[in-house]
């Protein structure tokens, strides 16, 4: 049986929307609000781009609509269409601006960009030329890398994973007195993409070191520039990497 | 050189070939400087490696001493002024950034327009004159008489933008003309050679028509493009020194090697890009100008010529736009080569929601076009085998469209936040990085050329005996080259190091490029002698595929402006990044939402002087039938 266009378009639009609410029940990482909006924006106008490219799928579409609209047999369901349509419109309305008690969406970006340069352990550093100094120490001397490895995972230990957790995924002890949630560093998208200066700023400065732009921030980051010092900075951005089996962002092979 | 398979079949392959060569000879010429060690990352510590010592002018804390300078040197050329907020002239009720901001924008997208149009009008010249149909001809005229009113608009717009430079910014041009005059003055000069080369070419048309004089016409087409080019080269170099500056000091003095600060970090990127994206707008903005004279039109012989014109301006924009995103993707890698700070900014910073409208506008560029490409399905009887695929590609463009514009950082309830415990997605989080964007594009990139192949073949049945084997091959360069993407995005993009993820960029797009070729390369001889299924029906597109078209021109107009301001505003407080500040009263980075608006309404503007234009090409076209 063919199911006729309009019924078809109908469909396609519930199950994908279906799709999209998914994860939300079962997997309990809900697809925000925000993206299945402009997610299903995009589907429903590629559906109805694929089914008016011919003109068949064209009138099989918009033939419905129009006989509803014109055909004098159908003006009981014409009647119901037009009472259930602002009805449903006008809820849809109702439950976007009725009061609500949530605190407003953030619109804010959590990625801050680096400043040319910072002033830490009484010396001025260039982010755009500072480089670990430790890090040629892996092909130059490896045991001696290894070292400084553990090292780093001392200070880790000592000091970090009370919030960024053993697992460096961002679920410490008191990760959860925390919104945002410390940074998950297993996560592809954190320090894989980073270079080892920009994590050499967040951690020296902390939260108070985040640029003005986009202010206030909301980071519970300590300035680690006033307890520890420059070497376990480099030697902890070590561990780092060396436990989630990621590689800095450099430019170099 | 398939989209002129269509329309005539008689090309012998032997011309076709030296139109190829004839169009690849122009870029060699018009881009000596794009070097191809330049294309690849390797290149980038190449430059930072040798340069360092030389490069003084690496971003630099604006608290750092600066560094002392020989005393002679100061002399010649002074350091970068460190203005005060009195030093910016202000005029009452005019905002000077405004200002400048609308009319740079402006002049941008016509000059973008102007530069574009005479490389496709070469081009379809000297197939008109290969083929000898007229046609082309015809075309290739029409075309040019479009872009004639632009360019006396472009001037306007240019003049205006030197006025309004001058008067708000006195001290950032003097700084600029004690390094660039001598390209002042060439600029200049180069301007006349333009307008004279285009004049010729507009006005010589018809009386150069024939023999050797067509071939000396064919030649000011070619001069006109050479000038063109170089106008924006020099222009390129203005904007990316300020982004980049190189061949100066910490302090901003010029080194006196002019070459040194024209050649600075991001001058080639950014003329690839631009002479791409030229081409692809253009084409898209003919295509409009084609679309609205279908909708006017009263005779069908109208709605058969300006429907080939509409699409042959989609072919035109759709071909430049296949290779857009990777010249897109170089510029932005050597953004962030250059400086981690402007890099995070534009792409992860305050910019990346622009960056997600990008995703969006381009996305609905790619839909509008393959949506064109299946309503012209409907020019052929024989396109009914291949409609059925139609939904399939469908399916798969929206969903690299949904992963190309999945944000890394999403806009959360708090209610949301809560649940999934950070601003990042669990399973989406990954396709908010590179990796996932360069695959998607990638494979949204080989079905879009898998709907302009089913558009070439729906009105064509293969002749020749290894057709069907043809077909199996075409087939399995498709499904390699899908596996080859997905490998590379997966494995190099999430499990190696950037340097790879990068560089494996470049073999994705190798990949989609093989296949264009390939497949090409076989439909040409697999086609070669094709039966007709029917004469194609030009004119007989529904109007609705029209509005595709607007919807190309006005995405374009609207992303480039967009796009332009975050390359623009990358710099902060800066005049030259780094060397020069701004301290005038609107040295701040407005809000998206801000600047968003800025450049809606200077696109609106932008579409009302195209439809002026349009509108007296209408004129001058009843003219020329009232002397009929």
């Amino acid at each position: 049986m063919k199911i006729p266009r309009l019924l078809l378009f109908v469909i396609i639009v519930a199950v994908v929307y279906g799709i999209f609410k998914a994860p939300g029940f079962f997997l309990k990482q809900p697809i925000p609000s925000s993206l299945i909006l402009m997610y299903m924006f995009f589907v429903v106008i590629t559906v109805l781009l694929w089914m008016t490219s011919t003109e068949e799928g064209m009138q099989g579409l918009v033939g419905p609509i129009k006989a509803l609209i014109e055909d004098p047999g159908k003006k009981r369901l014409r009647n119901i269409v037009f009472v259930i349509v602002p009805l449903v419109a006008g809820f849809i309305t109702y439950q976007q601006i009725k009061p609500s008690y949530e605190a407003p969406v953030e619109l804010r970006s959590i990625h801050p960009a680096p400043p040319a340069s910072i002033k830490v352990f009484n010396k001025t550093f260039s982010l755009q030329t500072l480089e670990n100094p430790y890090r040629k120490l892996e092909k130059e001397d490896p045991a001696k890398f290894t070292q400084l490895v553990k090292e780093g995972g001392e200070v880790y230990f000592k000091n970090c994973f009370y919030c960024h957790g053993d697992k460096l995924n961002g679920r410490g002890h008191y990760a959860h007195g925390f919104n945002p949630l410390p940074l998950n560093f297993t996560d592809i998208g954190t320090i894989a993409q980073l270079q080892e200066s920009f994590l050499f700023w967040r951690i020296s400065t902390g939260g108070p070191g985040l640029p003005k732009e986009a202010a206030p921030w909301i980071s519970s980051m300590p300035i680690w520039g006033n307890f520890l010092t420059e070497d376990d900075v480099w030697k902890v951005i070590l561990f780092l990497y060396n436990y989630t089996g990621y590689v800095p962002r450099s430019w170099e092979k | 050189m398939r989209l002129f398979s269509v329309v005539n079949r008689e090309i012998p392959i032997a011309k076709r070939r030296s139109l190829t060569a004839l169009f690849l000879l122009f870029f060699l010429f018009a881009l000596p400087v794009v070097k191809s060690a330049d294309f690849f990352p390797a290149g980038i510590d190449t430059v930072y490696a040798s340069e360092d010592a030389a490069k003084p002018a690496t971003p630099a804390g604006e608290g750092e001493v600066k560094a002392a300078q020989p005393e002679e040197k100061k002399k010649e050329y002074p350091p970068a002024p460190q203005l005060k907020e009195s030093d910016y002239p202000q005029v009452k009720y005019i905002n000077g950034r405004i200002m400048t901001w609308m009319v740079a924008q402006l002049h941008l997208w016509f000059a973008a327009f102007v530069l574009a149009v005479p490389i496709f009008v070469f081009i379809i010249e000297a197939i008109g004159m290969a083929t000898k149909d007229k046609r082309y001809d015809k075309l290739a005229y029409e075309f040019i008489k479009v872009s004639l009113t632009a360019y006396s608009i472009t001037a306007v717009f240019g003049g205006l933008l030197l006025f309004t430079l001058v008067v708000f910014y006195p001290d950032f041009m003097k700084y600029m003309a004690n390094i660039f005059s001598p390209t002042f003055l060439a600029y200049a000069l180069i301007f006349f050679a333009e307008s004279a080369c285009l004049y010729i070419y507009y006005y010589g048309w018809h009386a150069m028509e024939t023999g050797f004089s067509k071939w000396a016409h064919l030649t000011v087409g070619w001069m006109l493009n050479v000038v063109g080019t170089m106008l924006m080269f020099f222009a390129n170099a203005w904007v990316t020194f300020m982004m980049s500056p190189h061949g100066v000091d910490a302090n901003g003095v010029f080194e006196g090697n002019l070459w040194a600060a024209i050649h600075n970090h991001l001058w080639n990127p950014i003329n690839l890009h631009r002479v791409i994206a030229n081409v692809a707008y253009g084409g898209s903005v003919v295509g409009a100008y084609a679309a609205y004279k279908f909708l006017s039109a009263r005779t069908q012989e109208d709605r058969a010529h300006y429907d080939w014109m509409g699409y042959t301006a989609n072919f035109i924009a759709i071909a430049a736009l296949l290779p857009l995103p990777f010249a897109g993707y170089w510029l932005i890698a050597e953004i962030y080569a250059y400086s981690q700070q402007m890099g995070i900014t534009a792409m992860g910073g305050v910019f990346a929601w622009l960056f997600i409208t990008q995703a969006v506008l381009i996305g609905a560029l790619f839909l509008s076009a393959n949506y064109y490409l299946w309503c012209g399905m409907e020019r052929s009887k024989g396109a009914v085998k291949y409609t059925k695929y139609i939904k399939y590609i469908a399916f798969v463009i929206v969903t690299c469209f949904l992963v190309w514009f999945t944000p890394h950082t999403l806009i959360l309830t708090p209610g949301e936040l809560k649940a999934l415990g950070g601003p990042y997605h669990k399973y989406l989080g990954p396709l908010g990085i590179m990796p996932a964007k360069n695959t998607a594009v990638n494979i949204m990139l080989l079905f879009t050329f898998l709907s302009f192949m089913l558009y070439q073949r729906c009105n064509k049945i293969p002749t020749v005996s290894w057709a069907s084997r043809g077909n199996a091959f075409q087939i399995a360069i498709f499904v390699t080259a899908i596996i080859n993407i997905g490998i590379l995005g997966i494995y190099y993009g999430y499990f190696t190091n950037t340097v790879y993820k990068v560089a494996s960029s470049v073999l994705q797009v190798a990949s989609t490029l093989s296949v264009i070729i390939l497949c090409t390369v076989i439909n040409i001889f697999m086609y070669k002698g094709a039966k007709e299924v029917a004469p194609l029906q030009w004119g007989k597109m529904p109007d609705r595929s029209q509005y595709a078209l607007f919807l190309l021109a006005v995405s374009f107009t609207w992303l480039m402006g967009l796009m332009g301001y975050i390359r623009s505003a990358l710099r902060q407080h800066w005049h030259v990044y780094t060397v020069f500040r701004d301290s005038s009263p609107d040295a701040y980075t407005p809000t998206i939402g801000y600047a968003a608006n800025v450049v809606t309404v200077a696109t609106i503007l932008f579409m009302a002087f195209v439809i002026f234009i349009f509108w007296l090409s209408t004129l001058s076209g009843k003219k020329e039938t009232a002397h009929h």
